[in-house]
């Protein structure tokens, strides 16, 4: 007997007594003794919810989480409103499996169909899944999708100045996928993306499925894609952007850059940052490219009664149906995630999202101007328009001021080389916060 | 849940002005986005809702009780191991100085989460039966793909590049073939016999110096135990591929029998289905990926290890098949199977298996006078009817799922695996008890009595749902897929 699993002995025989059996051995009468355990696993006694917590917080007590966090490179420390885990935690949400019986599974559908009401509103595009694990899979999987639209195509470009982490796991896919990926340079400081080079490169024999680019860029910038999409889509290929979901209520999306696929990250929609997850990606599309979107969609319709109602549509898509011959693989997303997104937006509405990214942005400009004003530091790549993370250069090695800062307790940034820190500001940092960094920057 | 509709749609209820949340003041700044260049920021207006906090609450609030979950009542849905979500991993997964680490923080200052991580992970190589785990993978089919990219690193790694084929049973998952065909592999059924094993004679034509592996889940998807597994990896080995475990079905072995000791090289276990972590509604999940000794260089970057010195570090390799993910997968849920693993110990574990196995078991016998066995035998942790022994009366798999919503249970999984036409797939784990299983079989005896006495209840179920019979069929004609489409549609 355990708390969870509720058969007594009496149970237990009177179960077995139906199925013809003296003992639960005979469950096992099948497979070869030589594969049976035989003996207990390695991994200690069953313990009390005491014990439980105490292995945790022991656990927990050997972090050192900072206070205050100036990391992002794609995550962010962002406000959390309080009703959100709240909610999410309602076990109607939180223990039900995907919505295949839509007549009890509405509050699903139905958050499921606001949420990509959302993120296509803050994409600008037309169509959204629901939903992706993170921003790089989700890059990874527009990368799939422009290969699968364009049927004979097989390549694809990828800009230099998309995230590290993003171009690593394109790369993984592309590699055991069988799609020929290149990278397109970025001009000669490495700020942004080499727009001769790309023209060069869809202009060579060798046809090109997709571009990704990135807004903002790996280094924080935003780049202008002025032409972009009509030189892509010249070529007849997609052009796919990956972005940071919050980030879209102030700088121009990727619809508006006329960009056929939106990719990236939503934890900057308030997740917790849980060490790397869960999270939130997204992928959003043109209508044109609806029926070949990877994961799960929901649509709206009606019932025997008349009443409008939400279901899973376009499944024919999808592995459960199509096999090997679906658009992905995906199946379990992140569910609960995008009903947290769903309600942050909600939350926080059109202005609340506009003045976290005001914050950010005010917050980011004053730091890099007060760092760059102690000449112990400056702008890596000088001039360049940016939203609320940019790259610095630092006299002291980055691996010095991250140890110092940690010290006192906060997270200066990523390292992104040897003398070089990518800095985010999120409405988080007090005034005090950011001159606390400089300081530490100033003295390292 | 309610049996009242709860109908609107949080757009429905904005109104200008409203707003949900106060942002904390930005620092002083004359400067704002108002100085990008124009061609930078967003133009068009953004269709959020205007609500405010109470407002949002009681939205969502009523829209959950327009859902069903574990904590309502028996989910018996097949291959989806719907047990119950102990409570004790919720409180776990939120502790303070584990949710506030990010992810690019030093190793130095996050010991306490990579020990998680690293317990977690050799806990599952003990139940496995493997050499290490890694914890990136994000859901189950992301943990497919990644174990097929070990596969294929490993070959590539021998210089046995010609290795392009998966040989996957015919009453696999959806999600082999798709994780195949991702990975860049062909796929290539092989029949099952009449039983639902595999079809060895049928196997050995199929194997070559070709093949990169071969996919199994064990038990399969009718439950039923391959009993000739140590032959068939054996052939597989000798042709020199590697044997993938899909762990969506682990759940009758655990306590009982590994995966690795069976002759799996290569395994993904969902920790959402195995090891109680809640479905959320279709993820977050978790799909750890396992390896046996020989190898764990192919496992995807970073990897954590333990030093000499007892401390833990992230470490990233060229060996390894590339990255799948930014970061270390989706954290959170893999403390709550840390936690319930913990929570069950060994005493708990061992009693998993057999009891998700006599459960399945006593369902069948129940039942299967009036429901037509699609293979009589001993089942492990599922089983599947293939509808109604007397299907005079035009009643079918959907008829009783969907009458099962009536009553107050979620429907099996049904018309799945494809091996028969009126698959009716129940699993009903470890943790329900001998009262819920026994109303859950009243249930199934009197749809079959209606059936047969008034099947017009069964044909036209459900008859108190707080929706009914959905236009599946309008909604893919005509798309609407987001509220902007509601308000151009009228």
């Amino acid at each position: 007997m355990h708390r969870y699993i509720p058969h007594t002995a009496d149970d237990r025989a009177r179960m077995l007594d139906r199925c013809g059996m003296k003992s639960e051995a005979e469950l096992y009468a099948d497979v070869p003794r030589e594969l049976l355990l035989g003996r207990p696993y390695d991994v200690g006694s069953e313990m009390s919810e005491k014990e439980v917590r105490d292995f945790f917080r022991a656990l927990d007590a050997e972090n050192r989480p900072p206070q205050v966090c100036f990391a992002g490179d794609g995550f962010y420390d962002h406000m959390a409103p309080a009703a959100i885990p709240y909610i999410i935690s309602r076990s109607e949400f939180l223990t039900a499996y995907t919505p295949y019986q839509p007549e009890i599974s509405q509050g699903t559908l139905q958050y499921i169909f606001e949420y990509q009401s959302m993120i296509a509103a803050l994409t600008g595009l037309e169509v959204s899944n629901a939903s992706m694990y993170e921003g790089t899979t989700a890059a990874a999987e527009a990368m799939m999708l422009c290969v699968a639209a364009a049927r004979k195509r097989r390549r694809v470009l990828i800009s230099a100045t998309v995230s590290e982490a993003v171009r690593a796991v394109v790369a993984t896919y592309a590699r055991y996928h069988g799609v020929e990926l290149d990278v397109i340079p970025a001009v000669a400081d490495g700020s942004v993306t080499d727009r001769d080079a790309l023209r060069t490169m869809l202009a060579e024999g060798n046809p090109v499925a997709g571009v990704i680019v990135a807004t903002p860029n790996r280094y924080g910038i935003l780049e202008d894609y002025t032409g972009l999409a009509d030189e892509v889509h010249a070529a007849k290929a997609l052009l796919a952007m990956t972005c940071i979901a919050g980030d879209l209520a102030a700088i121009r999306t990727p619809g508006e850059w006329g960009a056929d696929i939106a990719v990236g990250d939503a934890q900057s929609l308030g997740m917790p940052l849980n060490f790397g997850g869960p999270y939130l990606g997204f992928l959003c599309t043109s209508r044109a490219l609806m029926r070949k979107v990877p994961g799960r969609i929901v649509g709206a319709t009606t019932d025997a009664d008349g009443q409008r109602v939400f279901v899973l549509t376009l499944q024919a898509r999808e592995q459960h149906i199509r096999r090997e011959k679906a658009t992905s693989n995906i199946c379990s997303n992140q569910g609960l995630m995008s009903l947290y997104a769903t309600i942050y937006l909600s939350l926080t509405g059109p202005e609340g999202l506009r003045e976290i990214c005001e914050a950010g942005y005010k917050g980011a400009h004053r730091l890099l101007a007060a760092l760059e004003a102690t000449g112990k530091a400056r702008a890596a790549m000088p001039g360049k328009p940016f939203l609320n993370e940019f790259a610095v250069d630092t006299d002291a090695s980055a691996d010095t001021i991250i140890e110092r800062a940690l010290a006192e307790g906060i997270l200066p940034g990523v390292k992104i080389g040897p003398n070089r820190l990518l800095i985010a500001v999120t409405e988080m940092q007090t005034e005090a916060d950011i001159d606390r960094l400089v300081n530490i920057i100033a003295n390292s | 849940m309610n049996r009242t509709f709860y109908d609107k749609l949080i757009f429905e209820l904005s109104h200008k002005g409203r707003k949900g949340c106060r942002v904390p003041a930005a620092v002083a700044s004359d400067d704002s986005t108002a100085s990008l260049p124009a061609a930078l920021r967003r133009e068009k207006p953004l269709l959020l809702p205007e609500v405010d906090e109470p407002t949002v609450v009681r939205h969502y609030t009523n829209l959950s009780t327009n859902n069903f979950g574990v904590d309502t009542g028996f989910y018996p849905l097949g291959s989806c191991t719907m047990k119950y979500n102990p409570k004790i991993n919720e409180e776990m997964a939120s502790l303070p100085g584990m949710s506030a680490l990010h992810p690019a923080t030093p190793a130095s200052h996050a010991q306490g989460a990579l020990k998680a991580y690293w317990t977690l992970q050799s806990m599952l190589s003990e139940i496995g039966g493997m050499s290490e785990f890694s914890l990136n993978p994000f859901a189950g089919a992301h943990g497919e793909l990644t174990g097929l990219m070990v596969i294929r690193a490993y070959h590539d790694a021998n210089g046995d590049t010609a290795r392009d084929t998966v040989i996957i049973p015919d009453s696999a998952h959806g999600t082999n073939p798709a994780s195949s065909a991702v990975a860049g592999l062909k796929v290539v059924e092989v029949k099952s016999l009449p039983d639902g094993t595999v079809d060895v004679e049928a196997l050995k034509p199929l194997l070559g110096p070709h093949v990169a592996a071969m996919m199994m889940t064990n038990p399969n998807t009718l439950g039923i135990f391959e009993s000739r597994i140590p032959e068939i990896t054996r052939m597989v080995h000798d042709c020199g591929a590697l044997m993938y475990y899909d762990g969506a079905n682990l759940n009758p072995l655990v306590g009982v029998a590994r995966p690795g000791d069976m002759g799996f090289d290569v395994m993904h276990i969902n920790l959402h289905k195995t090891f109680s972590t809640p479905h959320g509604g279709g993820g977050p999940g978790s799909g750890p990926v396992g390896v046996r000794k020989g190898l764990e260089q192919f496992l995807p970057n970073p990897r954590v290890v333990r030093n000499d010195d007892g401390t833990f570090d992230l470490v990233t390799t060229d060996t390894a098949l590339g990255s799948v993910s930014a970061t270390l997968g989706n954290f959170a849920v893999q403390l709550r199977a840390l936690s319930y693993i913990l929570s069950l110990g060994h005493e708990g574990l061992a009693e998993v298996g057999p009891m998700a196995t006599l459960a399945a078991n006593y369902i069948k016998e129940s039942l299967r006078d009036k429901y037509l066995l699609g293979v009589d035998r001993v089942c492990k942790h599922e089983f599947v009817f293939d509808g109604l022994i007397d299907k005079s009366t035009g009643v079918t798999t959907l008829n009783i799922a969907k009458r099962l919503l009536d009553n107050g249970f979620h429907a099996p999984t049904i018309y799945f695996p494809l091996l028969f036409h009126e698959s009716l797939m129940i699993e009903p784990t470890e943790t329900e008890s001998l009262e819920t299983i026994d109303a859950f079989i009243d249930v199934m005896r009197e749809i079959a009595r209606e059936a047969a006495e008034e099947p017009e209840k069964v044909l036209n179920a459900p008859l108190n749902t707080p929706i009914r019979k959905p236009d599946e069929t309008a909604a893919a004609l005509n798309p609407k897929v987001t509220y902007q489409d509601l308000l151009a549609n009228g």
